[in-house]
């Protein structure tokens, strides 16, 4: 730190952050219209979701541009990495909370509404998990783990070797091992969120699960629902990295953009795993 | 880039800006930002001040006089959240973008574009809350901590404060991230963890807490959100959920979040006093273990908001344990600083005015707060005006007095220009006096068992009642004092010399007043 400390970088005055703050703007009011009944807000959800797309391209585009014009020195890619860090800890607080949710329902509240307190109220409901709770009359039939869920566990775990052999390919200079590495990753990333979808189709149309159906259901499309969510921003990342490659970015001794990535695509792998084990299996 | 510097230094400070309102729009400087962060917050501070005048007005006799009781519920509710998320918090940001570069010996903070969305994020999130009044239903009435089921049947002003928590938390993680980065490496050469200015380390931990509870108050809202509108039952027992789900999410990001409020507030008033007393800080190292103390401490006694809601004794007793144990390392604070100002030779100019007032009233808050965590006690005055004293208590008088000693201390600093000592000794005394006209009468009515968020009361509360309100309507005018000093000093006055106050040691002083643009060029070597 002490010989690169004379050369900080500082970025010049931007006009990134005002596309993303009105983005974000558009994409709240028009949403609260939408869900309100305002059928016009989506227009405005869609126009807010434009200028993001424009602002994340602009943003990340000047980003790259000042890294490979070498104006990141090595306390700048400290910084990146300790940012990429708590920005991980931060979704996985997030994450935290939803699982929270899924304990706090099979835990305490399911047994709860079964208990002899509630059977005044409910007296046909005896607590078990899978539920829809004790108001739902519908039934549903649960997700089983052992289909396409332990198919795209391995799907997932295979993507994690992947990236993680593209990198090495990176470190020792091995383009093609890189490009590769990147696209089997993305494939995988890509096969992981098809089938994922093609489960929802079941879960709607055969299963009769739906968001709809109380504890278990909403637990269910919320965590794998946001999961799937990070994985196509994962995927989406891959995509930006591939590109960013093919165009001739980064050496095997600087590519933090690479690496904060894989990184992000590891979290992902994790709670998955964990969905995996608490959402699906047990 | 930074090549061009040195170069730009000695030709007027930003050349390389834009001029007029882009500049402000644009900027990744960590003072404009600093700026733009303080303003904000206090007309911030003057919307919430509004609201609560409406309260004080409604409640200065029974009955009803001013508003319907729904419009009153909206008034608490969006007081709250604005005071909160609109003004505290921003308030202490903006002290840790002006200050921490400076007293680390940085020039800037790590992520300076970044800097400038987590501010801009602001004005639109603001937007949404104030423009909730407006939209059919009005703003939600929930109470600023949302509780299901209020909050899931609330009219569309609930799903505008549900997306303006949303933007205002994506603001506080990505200023925490920046905030945490900066510290951990950006630090001048020799500046050891251990010789940080304990502001900066207030902020290191504080910027942890945000990082850790803000996305948990996003999923909670989350939750919120799709039980409205997408058909989910989180917090329907019909379903399978339970209302007090919310509850547990809320306060596991709810009892962090206060401290997210207090510890910088600790940070300047432990800067405040070693300089006005002359004498370094009393225990430095104390101090830090006592700011992680409470911060590890604030995760484990989230319940104690909800003894009332019911729980096994053996819940009761560990989260009673656990909050009272908060209060060591509290006292380790509180005892040093008396500790420093012991055998010092004390002035007692604006800012150490208000840390000594700091220490006074907020130790009573933190002792209204050691009643509330005995669970007999707090089942006697939950919901009642005795809560309502205890957090004005702690808020008003302890980060927002901490945020005037600061906004003292450092404003010759800031401006170039000295303040003027007399509007600060009237705002101080008339704050301090009106405050405790304001919130002291609270505590009995509480105890008399007066409801909060109701806009009507029983008779025998009439008296309590009309001092408070007249203490908070003179609170409030009081406060345009400090604009006026604010202003004053903008505009001009005496010039501050680069350390206007003796006892001061930390590296800002060692700058000139105001500060070149970009505060440490080269890196000061600390020893």
């Amino acid at each position: 730190m002490m010989s690169q400390s004379a050369r900080y970088f500082i970025p010049d005055p931007s006009r990134w952050p005002i596309f993303g703050s009105v983005a974000l703007l558009c994409m709240a009011s028009g949403t609260a219209l939408w869900i309100n009944g305002a059928p016009w807000g989506k227009f405005v959800l869609i126009a807010g979701l434009c200028i993001l797309i424009y602002m994340l391209f602009g943003w990340f585009g000047a980003v790259a541009r000042e890294s490979e014009g070498g104006k990141y020195n090595q306390q700048v890619d400290t910084s990146f990495r300790w940012g990429m860090s708590w920005f991980i800890f931060s979704e996985a607080m997030f994450f935290a909370a939803f699982f929270a949710a899924l304990f706090y329902m099979r835990v305490l509240s399911v047994p709860d509404l079964g208990s002899l307190d509630s059977k005044m109220i409910w007296p046909e409901f005896t607590a078990q998990w899978p539920t829809a709770g004790p108001g739902i009359a519908e039934k549903f039939t649960p997700m089983g783990a052992w289909g396409i869920p332990a198919l795209n566990t391995l799907l997932l775990l295979a993507s994690g070797v992947t990236v993680t052999w593209a990198h090495w390919g990176l470190l020792q200079n091995d383009r093609s091992q890189l490009s590769l590495g990147l696209i089997m990753t993305i494939v995988l990333g890509a096969a992981f969120l098809g089938f994922q979808v093609y489960e929802y189709g079941h879960a709607y149309f055969e299963l009769n699960l739906r968001l709809s159906t109380g504890a278990y259901g909403a637990t269910f499309f919320m965590l794998t629902g946001f999961h799937g969510f990070h994985v196509t921003v994962g995927t989406i990342m891959l995509i930006a990295i591939l590109g960013r490659f093919t165009a001739g970015h980064f050496t095997a001794d600087h590519h933090f953009g690479f690496v904060g990535v894989i990184w992000y695509w590891h979290f992902v792998d994790w709670v998955w795993l964990l969905l995996f084990v608490v959402v699906y299996w047990l | 880039m930074y090549a061009a510097h040195a170069h730009d230094q000695a030709h007027g400070d930003h050349a390389h800006s834009p001029g007029g309102i882009m500049r402000w729009i644009t900027t990744t400087n960590h003072k404009d930002i600093g700026t733009l962060y303080l303003w904000f917050s206090f007309t911030m501070l003057m919307v919430g001040g509004v609201l609560a005048i409406g309260i004080r007005a409604e409640l200065f006799q029974p009955g009803l006089q001013f508003w319907r009781p729904e419009f009153f519920n909206e008034l608490t509710t969006m007081h709250g959240l604005i005071m909160v998320f609109g003004a505290i918090m921003p308030a202490f940001v903006g002290f840790a973008n002006w200050q921490i570069p400076m007293m680390i010996g940085a020039p800037d903070m790590a992520f300076a574009r970044m800097n400038n969305w987590s501010f801009w994020l602001l004005p639109p999130a603001a937007c949404l809350l104030v423009g909730s009044f407006f939209v059919p239903g009005g703003a939600t009435a929930a109470g600023w901590t949302l509780y299901a089921p209020l909050s899931t049947q609330m009219g569309p002003g609930m799903d505008l404060a549900i997306f303006a928590l949303h933007i205002m938390g994506a603001s506080s993680i990505m200023g925490a991230i920046n905030i945490i980065t900066t510290i951990l490496n950006m630090r001048a050469p020799g500046m050891d963890l251990m010789k940080m200015p304990l502001f900066v380390w207030t902020w290191l931990i504080t910027a942890y807490l945000l990082i850790a509870v803000m996305p948990v108050l996003a999923g909670a809202v989350t939750m919120v959100l799709t039980d409205r509108h997408f058909g989910t039952n989180f917090f329907n027992a019909a379903g399978g959920g339970d209302p007090v789900l919310f509850q547990h999410i809320f306060w596991f990001f709810g009892h962090p979040e206060v401290y997210i409020m207090i510890l910088p507030a600790f940070g300047i008033i432990s800067q405040v006093i070693p300089a006005f007393a002359r004498k370094p800080l009393f225990g430095y190292a104390s101090m830090v273990y006592a700011l992680a103390s409470i911060a590890i401490l604030s995760f484990i006694v989230w319940a104690h908001h909800m003894f009332t809601v019911g729980m096994p004794a053996a819940g009761q007793l560990f989260f009673m344990f656990a909050t009272m144990l908060i209060a060591v390392p509290t006292g380790v604070k509180v005892f040093n600083w008396i500790a420093t100002m012991w055998k010092g030779s004390m002035t007692f100019e604006a800012p150490m005015l208000f840390a000594c007032g700091f220490i006074f009233v907020f130790s009573m808050g933190g002792f209204t707060g050691l009643m509330l965590a005995i669970p007999p006690v707090d089942i006697q005055v939950q919901d009642t005006y005795y809560v309502v004293a205890h957090f004005h208590y702690v808020l008003v008088a302890g980060s927002l007095f901490a945020i005037f000693a600061g906004a003292y201390f450092w404003i010759p600093k800031w401006t170039g220009h000295m303040y003027d000592e007399t509007l600060g000794k009237w705002h101080f005394w008339l704050s301090l006096i009106f405050f405790n006209i304001t919130f002291f009468p609270m505590h009995f009515l509480g105890l008399a068992g007066m409801p909060r968020r109701i806009p009507d009361y029983a008779l025998q509360f009439a008296d309590f009642n009309m001092v408070a309100s007249f203490g908070g309507f003179g609170f409030g005018l009081t406060q345009l004092i400090f604009l006026a000093a604010v202003i004053k000093c903008i505009r001009g006055g005496e010039k501050a010399p680069d350390k206007p106050w003796e006892g001061a040691d930390t590296l800002e002083w060692t700058l000139p007043s105001p500060p070149p643009y970009h505060s440490f060029e080269t890196p000061p070597v600390v020893k």
